[in-house]
């Protein structure tokens, strides 16, 4: 009935306040004694890549002419990241944020980007904090509940 | 006697007239003097207080004497011998002296005796004044009673009219009036009108109240004197006109409520009624301040039996009022009663006698799908049967509302599988959801127990209605159900933050949520949402049916369930999210140890949980897509290559000794895109020796799909990928696949 190790207490507080969506639940599911540190790495992955995306978004919407192409093309990067993580906010506002593209809506893509920012931070500050916690409690020798799904 | 004198005229002879005269005027002079005495004797005898006897006696001595004297000197008028002389002179020596003590005597009496008569005098005076007081203090006795007597009529009645005619009447005969009036003030409070009169004629008489006569009275608190001719001193007309003699008039106050302080009666606002009082003109009478006591004692006597007839005939008019919505009330109740007999016996009969025809249209409308139909006929069918459908959903909805909204609908409750609950809910909208390309993710807390104790259908129900709603109201996207264990730190309903379950030791709560990527809610239109027949807009029934009770519904089983469920939008066109939580009961030890299976496998049967030996190529420009899907392939034993690009892809391919069994291309990159990369493979490799292609896609649209099977894919495949859907993706595709390829792959 029980498969791998699972969703604690913690995390679940941002499944219900939509930050994190089912997706996070399988790459939850993927972690086990073979690959201790999967979840770790590619959270750590995608907020080392995230950061740098936004970076590169933000210069291509400095640029003069701006092209939208380009603009888009992060966007499309940023959601299909943090759609594989499971930051459900943050792909929503991905989404958004391609329409104003398609618009060649400037003042939407630059509200979209802060959006995008505010929050990605959230997702960074929130994720991060729970899991140096749960590490914490794994090297302390403790066990995460499991979870059935 | 007889010796020579020296008189002027002649001597004269004793035996005359004169003489005899004498003799004769001695001898009675002689009688009355004894006489006196003895009168004197006989009254002093009779009269009980005498206190000068000892004046009596020397005045009774001294008549004596002279009596006496007066008598012997009879014996002198003619020739008598010395004796007669000598008891003469004795008697006269005696009357000189007692006469003389007398006189001395009377200097002291006579004073004594005139003030006497002053006294007396005095005294007489005094007891005239008595008399006047005594009369006095006899008539205020009396009219104390009369007080005590009219105050003892006035108040044992509580009507109002006999109150003020007893008063008039006692008070006209007590004080003996010519007339007695009561004025009380008129509805629009400007004036004041002739109510009650003893004698007089109410004939409608109004005074306004700014008279400076009445305004007078009404400043005090005591009677006052009024003159005959203020318009207020109205009695019977006797010879054409008023004849009062002198009036008195005084306020009574009319108080509203029933606390009265005496002499703590608050003067401002307060309604005063007047009592006027008038004598007879005849009598010259005046008004005496004792009378004047009476008159306002018996004014305050009046008011305070007034303000009690008042309170007696506001509560009972109280009374009769609160009666009369009683036998409303009555009534109303015996109608609602029938009323709710009568519908419920409609529904009984409606439930069985609507939901039979409904059930076999429905069942030979399937059946008649199944048969040879022309394209035409088949989509009359198809109407038919939907119509039929929604028809039936309606009729259960109502009916089930109206058991709901009665009360006579109970839980039915029983111990069953929790967990398994919300799978079967998410199994009944997978086939909806996967037609609209939406994802509908469940995700379940660690800490949510196996098994509970409650009503596992209506719980189903609740689930289904919601889960349905996001799924109809949502075009694309993904609609996420999250279920776990309530608990207090848990954001609370915004509109409704009262409600705050607690957990025990018998029972616990559970939060289930449902967002998704759909049409969004006006906030606005959040609370009447749960209203029956309500829907947000009124173009949702014309574009998406529906009763409107669905939520209706399921409020009342959340209700029935000690829990709440609520809605939070951002707004239109941002989604919803449903919330609602609900009480269920812990099972009983024993229970715990009966393991219900679940409904479903998470898993599909014959699906294999190895792919040990299977080489995957996954090509993704997105890192941590390629870190993900490594993982995923990894859990189930495949070995992974990862390709940053459709170039480096095509470059390992042709590297590689040993050929790869499956290709995951993601197909949105940038220079070289996963169709083009299917196409080149497609021309370098033919086709039994070529790897499976399987298209990686966030896209869901019709276009995309046909594209990649257009350019050869063998599989299309929604990201965000989960575990099963890998699983059963590649199991289907090896499966598919010919065993000869296979096995020469292998």
């Amino acid at each position: 009935m029980v498969s791998g190790r699972g969703v604690d207490e913690g995390v679940f507080f941002l499944f219900w306040q939509g930050i994190l969506d089912d997706q996070f639940t399988q790459l939850q599911m993927l972690q086990d004694e073979s690959t201790p540190d999967f979840l770790e790495e590619v959270v750590t992955l995608f907020f080392d890549d995230s950061v740098k995306l936004l970076e590169n978004l933000s210069e291509s919407l400095k640029a003069d002419p701006l092209d939208y192409k380009v603009v888009d093309g992060h966007v499309h990067q940023f959601k299909g990241s943090s759609s594989s993580i499971g930051a459900q906010r943050v792909m929503q506002v991905c989404i958004t944020f391609r329409h104003c593209c398609d618009n060649k809506d400037k003042q939407g893509c630059l509200d979209h980007l802060a959006k995008a920012k505010e929050e990605f931070n959230i997702v960074r500050s929130k994720l991060g904090k729970m899991l140096k916690l749960e590490k914490k409690i794994v090297d302390l020798g403790g066990v995460l509940p499991f979870m059935d799904c | 006697m007889m010796d020579s004198c020296n008189c002027v005229e002649p001597q004269w002879p004793p035996d005359d007239l004169l003489m005899r005269y004498q003799y004769v005027s001695d001898f009675f002079i002689a009688l009355a003097y004894f006489s006196i005495p003895l009168e004197l004797i006989y009254f002093v005898k009779k009269s009980s207080i005498f206190p000068y006897r000892w004046v009596l006696v020397q005045f009774g001595a001294f008549i004596v004497l002279c009596g006496a004297t007066h008598l012997i000197s009879l014996w002198t008028f003619s020739s008598h011998s010395r004796t007669v002389a000598v008891v003469l002179t004795v008697a006269k020596v005696l009357t000189a002296v007692v006469s003389c003590a007398t006189a001395l005597m009377l200097v002291h009496i006579i004073p004594d005796l005139l003030s006497v008569k002053t006294r007396e005098l005095f005294l007489k005076k005094k007891a005239a004044e008595l008399d006047r007081e005594m009369g006095l203090i006899r008539t205020q006795e009396e009219t104390g009673r009369h007080v005590r007597m009219l105050t003892h009529e006035i108040r044992s009645t509580l009507d109002r009219d006999t109150i003020l005619n007893t008063t008039l009447i006692e008070l006209g005969k007590t004080l003996s009036l010519e007339d007695c009036t009561l004025w009380m003030p008129t509805p629009d409070g400007q004036s004041l009108e002739l109510k009650n009169a003893l004698r007089a004629d109410p004939l409608n008489v109004i005074v306004p109240l700014h008279h400076p006569t009445i305004k007078q009275v009404f400043s005090s608190t005591r009677a006052v004197v009024i003159s005959p001719n203020s318009p207020v001193c109205v009695t019977r007309i006797r010879g054409g006109k008023y004849m009062t003699g002198e009036v008195v008039a005084v306020r009574v106050p009319l108080l509203h409520l029933s606390n009265f302080h005496f002499g703590d009666w608050p003067d401002a606002g307060a309604r005063y009624a007047l009592l006027v009082l008038m004598l007879p003109l005849d009598s010259a009478r005046r008004w005496h301040v004792h009378e004047l006591e009476l008159v306002e004692v018996v004014a305050d006597q009046v008011a305070v039996a007034l303000s009690h007839a008042t309170i007696l005939e506001e509560s009972m008019q109280a009374r009769d009022l609160l009666m009369d919505q009683n036998v409303a009330l009555e009534h109303a109740r015996q109608q609602a009663e029938t009323a709710i007999r009568a519908r419920n016996d409609f529904l009984a009969v409606m439930n069985h006698e609507m939901r039979t025809p409904m059930h076999a249209i429905i069942a030979l409308s399937s059946l008649l799908q199944e048969t040879e139909l022309t394209p035409e006929q088949r989509s009359m069918v198809d109407t038919v049967l939907k119509s039929s459908n929604l028809l039936a959903t309606l009729i259960n909805d109502v009916l089930d509302l109206s058991r709901l909204e009665d009360g006579s609908l109970e839980l039915d409750i029983q111990t069953f599988n929790l967990p398994s609950v919300f799978r079967e809910v998410l199994n009944l909208v997978k086939p909806i959801a996967s037609v609209k390309r939406l994802q509908v993710n469940l995700t379940m807390g660690s800490d949510i127990p196996d098994v509970a104790v409650g009503d596992d259908k209506r719980l189903l129900q609740t689930a289904l209605n919601v889960v349905g709603n996001a799924v109809k109201f949502t075009k694309e996207g993904c609609v996420n159900v999250i279920v776990g264990l309530e608990r207090p730190e848990y954001p609370r309903d915004p509109r409704y933050p009262e409600f705050c379950p607690i957990p025990a030791d018998q029972h616990f709560y559970i939060r289930v949520q449902v967002r998704d990527t759909g049409l969004g809610l006006n906030p606005q239109d959040i609370p009447m949402l749960f209203n029956k027949f309500v829907q947000a807009d009124s173009t949702t029934t014309r574009n998406y049916g529906g009763t409107g009770l669905g939520l209706a519904i399921c409020k009342r089983f959340v209700n029935l369930m000690d829990g709440h469920i609520w809605i939070e939008s951002e707004g239109v066109g941002r989604g919803s999210i449903v919330t609602f939580v609900v009480k269920l009961n812990v099972p009983e030890v024993n229970h715990l140890s009966i393991q219900i299976a679940p409904t479903s496998q998470p898993s599909g049967s014959g699906s294999r949980t190895d792919f040990s030996g299977v080489r995957v190529l996954v090509t993704d420009d997105n890192g941590v897509n390629r870190m993900v899907t490594r993982g995923l392939l990894n859990r189930l034993g495949c070995e992974v290559t990862l390709a940053a690009s459709g170039r480096e892809c095509l470059h390992i391919i042709s590297q590689r000794s040993q050929a790869f069994h499956v290709l995951l291309l993601d197909v949105c990159m940038p220079e070289m895109d996963g169709y083009e990369v299917a196409t080149q493979i497609q021309k370098r490799f033919p086709r039994r020796e070529r790897p499976l292609l399987v298209a990686l896609t966030a896209n869901t649209d019709r276009n995309t799909h046909e594209k990649c099977l257009r350019v050869g894919m063998d599989r299309v495949v929604t990201k965000p990928i989960s575990l099963e859907k890998m699983r059963s993706v590649l199991t289907e595709l090896l499966e598919r696949g010919s065993t000869f390829d296979l096995n020469q792959r292998l």
